[in-house]
């Protein structure tokens, strides 16, 4: 993970996605787009454009993949790398 | 709970989903936008945030979340279509302390299950039940569900769900709202953020319940079938709200989780000395009692007949357990109509050294007969060289059979000068065991006690003195 990166955002998986599209219809920023790339299993998925993320969850909460979406929250504190 | 800085995978689900065969041990099986796939995650959220991962059992239905066990951290049976509040029931009774989740879909829940989910609902059993109402069959491929809409499309409904011929789309919540015992019965949806939020809301609260052993919940969940709609996720959403809503409005019909008392249930017993006794049964086993060398019989597929009332089962249960305390196998079947009293019965009784295949005895070496109907039907299936014991009292035309062996017994008779002719079926008992050699009739006398527990010292003493009776009769008559 880049570790200058702003929080909150959100992670999404390329690979577990399905391109269903839900968490883009429940992103209140539209901060989130399909993928022109595929992925191994041939869907477009679903990817953060970088910034605008307010943490709401929203996309976590839809995606019904239950490793596809993480979403580090604006409290969130990086685990220290030894 | 700790404020969470993170929102990843719950840990109520299997971090690698082990169970699942095949490569993708690392996605669920639902096809793109499933609403299961979001439900399954709210689920497995509180489980973690309640940290009852370890004391969760899930049952899960026949459905496209048949394999809810792939993916679940708890405990799971994947039961028959339906049958989930059933087993849901033993699994919550058996394990009070557990929280039991029975997972169903529109067709396993509302059709095959829906006497199913009525009692257990009614008996209010300590379950939270997690409906996810479709509108379809999804897993077999998009058929009408009990829930589907009028007009909707189906593969079996091609020109759109007609009450005329179809019904109406059953409203479950309404309907188990009817019932007394149910302490929270919700209905919300998959098809936008707020909702999804209110659906969270909602499972925590019906697992909670669960937890506080306040009885029944049942959350009804309208999801998304993208697949079986033919349609994308996010227009199947839409779909919800247009089409859905107006048949299943959103709501909480009951909430008195508050003030419901925590169930405190009897606990069943699982002994089988202590089922036994209360049965009745409590002295048996322990006899000890030897088998007879010398006896004429060691292998008795018998057949006992007559009009019910008469003491055919009761002669039937006897001499089965008699058997069993001999240290014989045996077996008891019996076979009678509708009626308590007075039609038409008989049993097969099985006694024997080795392992009892089919216990009806349909080449019986021994038939009792009581009355005059029986001995005519049985006679004919007797084998040769076998043994009819017959009730002279009512039977005044001898049996047709001449290779086999008959003995007369007035046995209403006896019974009726000891005082009722309900001691009959001892009678049989005693007769029974003067043409076999196979028991002792005074060591018969000694189980009275076990086989009449409960009854009063009289009575054991009556049915006693009845099997001596049979006994000496057959002694004193035919040797």
């Amino acid at each position: 993970m880049n570790e200058n990166r702003k929080y909150p955002f959100p992670e999404i998986d390329p690979d577990i996605c399905k391109g269903c599209k839900l968490c883009i219809a429940a992103c209140p920023k539209d901060v989130l787009v399909i993928s022109e790339k595929l992925n191994s299993k041939g869907f477009h998925y679903s990817e953060y454009v970088g910034e605008g993320c307010i943490g709401c969850g929203n996309c976590y909460y839809t995606c019904p993949e239950p490793s596809a979406v993480t979403v580090y929250l604006k409290n969130y504190v990086p685990e220290e790398v030894s | 709970m700790a404020q969470k800085t993170v929102l990843r995978k719950p840990k109520g689900f299997i971090d690698v989903y082990k169970h699942k065969p095949g490569a993708e041990k690392d996605r669920t099986h639902y096809c793109p936008g499933c609403g299961h796939g979001i439900l399954h995650k709210l689920i497995a959220e509180a489980l973690e945030d309640y940290d009852i991962v370890e004391k969760t059992i899930v049952i899960s239905p026949v459905g496209c979340s048949v394999f809810a066990y792939y993916y679940f951290d708890t405990g799971n049976i994947q039961v028959a279509h339906g049958r989930a509040p059933a087993v849901a029931t033993a699994v919550s009774r058996a394990n009070p302390d557990s929280v039991v989740i029975s997972y169903q879909g529109d067709g396993d829940l509302a059709a095959i299950g829906g006497n199913n989910i009525l009692q257990a609902a009614n008996r209010g059993e300590n379950v939270v039940v997690f409906f996810v109402n479709n509108a379809i069959y999804g897993m077999t491929g998009g058929q009408m569900a009990p829930t589907t809409l009028l007009g909707q499309k189906t593969t079996t409904t091609p020109y759109g769900r007609n009450p005329q011929t179809d019904g109406y789309p059953l409203q479950m919540c309404e309907i188990i709202n009817q019932l007394t015992a149910p302490v929270f019965v919700t209905r919300t949806s998959l098809h936008d953020m707020p909702n999804i939020r209110k659906t969270r809301a909602a499972v925590r609260k019906g697992i909670k319940n669960a937890m506080d052993k306040k009885g029944f919940s049942f959350v009804e969940v309208l999801s998304m079938c993208p697949s079986g709609w033919k349609m994308d996720a996010v227009p199947a959403q839409e779909w919800i709200k247009e089409n859905m809503l107006p048949r299943f409005p959103l709501g909480t019909l009951r909430d008195i989780s508050e003030e419901a008392p925590a169930i405190e249930r009897p606990v069943p017993v699982m002994d089988a000395d202590e089922v036994k006794k209360i049965l009745g049964y409590g002295a048996f086993s322990d006899s000890n009692l030897e088998k007879n060398p010398d006896a004429a019989f060691n292998k008795v597929a018998l057949r006992v007949a007559g009009f019910g009332g008469q003491g055919i089962m009761s002669t039937g249960i006897a001499l089965a357990n008699v058997g069993m305390e001999y240290g014989y196998n045996v077996s008891w079947l019996p076979s009678y109509g509708p009626e308590m009293r007075g039609g038409t019965a008989n049993c097969s009784v099985k006694i024997q050294g080795d392992t009892i295949g089919a216990s009806e005895c349909t080449e019986p070496n021994m038939i009792i007969a009581m009355n005059q109907p029986s001995l005519e039907k049985f006679e004919k299936i007797l084998i040769p060289d076998g043994v009819i014991i017959y009730n002279s009292t009512l039977i005044d035309i001898e049996p047709t059979r001449r290779d086999v062996k008959v003995y007369n017994v007035p046995i209403t008779g006896i019974a009726d000068e000891l005082g009722d002719t309900r001691f009959q079926s001892m009678v049989n008992v005693g007769a029974f065991a003067a043409v076999t050699g196979m028991f002792d009739p005074g060591e018969i006398q000694g189980l009275m006690s076990s086989l009449f527990a409960g009854k009063p010292e009289s009575v054991i003493k009556l049915n006693e003195k009845a099997v001596q009776r049979g006994y000496n009769y057959v002694k004193d008559n035919f040797s």
